[in-house]
């Protein structure tokens, strides 16, 4: 079995990111409308979101689907009402 | 016309019809733009990802807290059912034997020919660390999904080939890393060596 160097260091990267307790992809979903919705506006996410952070920093997948959901952000749909 | 989070709860717990419409044209909206980048996806299969999707977001309706707008919410489901039927779709002929030839063979990786500084040398015993921790450590299942993963299979399409759910491979991917992790403790490498070694570009 081969590993090229990018593989490698993307190994290394995530040996290094991981947590004893991280959360999983079904947890992330249930946080990251509220964590991107912060970041969105800039503010401070409050504690239980910095797991979202380490998650999406590992996790190719949710990673994907939060970029995407930063693109819708800016619809008129998606703004607190009034 | 824009609406509190518990009207919108409220009404599509009741099945209200004109709600259900509205749901539905918000998150073909926000599809199309969540999927720009994605230009083979048709109006036609944006619709019925968002079928999907609203069948989805009424199961969990009770599962959606408050804590953000509920048309963010419900489009992060939304793009959860996408993502995975465009995953489904780009990977479905591509086998884990084929991506994993010889996934259980001994590891080795690129080493350079050139005389080797200090800090080369220190990441080559590192890297060769976790290659025996790889081969040691690790269960055959840990080992296949966690280099599918490194090759580049998401995680549900690894899941479905491993008889699995995303979830699980992501449980299963955590552990092998943290056996990782301390099979590298173990030789004496701490976690600021091996942010280290990746922060840095080493040839
Ligand atoms: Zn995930």
């Amino acid at each position: 079995m081969r590993l090229s160097k990018e593989e490698t260091d993307e190994l290394l990267r995530q040996i290094g990111l991981t947590e004893d307790q991280e959360i999983d992809c079904d947890q992330c979903l249930a946080l990251v409308a509220e964590f991107a919705e912060q970041e969105a506006c800039g503010a401070r996410v409050r504690a239980a979101l910095e797991a979202v952070r380490q998650h999406l920093a590992i996790c190719g997948e949710c990673q994907e689907e939060y970029a995407a959901l930063c693109l819708t952000l800016d619809n008129a749909e998606t703004k607190p009402n009034g | 016309m824009p609406r509190s989070n518990e009207q919108w709860v409220s009404r599509l717990k009741a099945r209200q019809d004109t709600t259900l419409i509205e749901l539905r044209g918000i998150l073909i909206r926000n599809l199309g733009k969540a999927l720009v980048r994605h230009s083979h996806v048709d109006e036609g299969l944006i619709e019925d990802m968002v079928q999907d999707s609203v069948m989805r977001i009424l199961d969990r309706l009770d599962q959606f807290e408050g804590n953000s707008q509920f048309v963010t919410w419900a489009t992060s489901i939304a793009i959860r059912v996408a993502m995975g039927e465009l995953r489904r779709r780009r990977w479905k002929d591509v086998s884990l034997s084929q991506i994993l030839p010889d996934a259980n063979t001994t590891f080795a990786g690129t080493v350079d020919s050139a005389p080797p500084p200090e800090r080369i040398l220190m990441r080559q015993s590192m890297v060769q660390a976790m290659y025996e921790a790889m081969e040691k450590c690790l269960s055959e299942r840990q080992r296949t999904a966690l280099l599918a993963e490194l090759k580049g299979m998401p995680l549900d399409e690894i899941a479905q080939r491993m008889g699995s759910n995303r979830n699980a491979i992501y449980k299963l991917t955590h552990d092998a890393r943290k056996k990782l992790r301390t099979g590298l403790e173990a030789a004496g490498y701490t976690a600021e060596d091996i942010n280290e070694s990746t922060s840095e570009v080493i040839a």
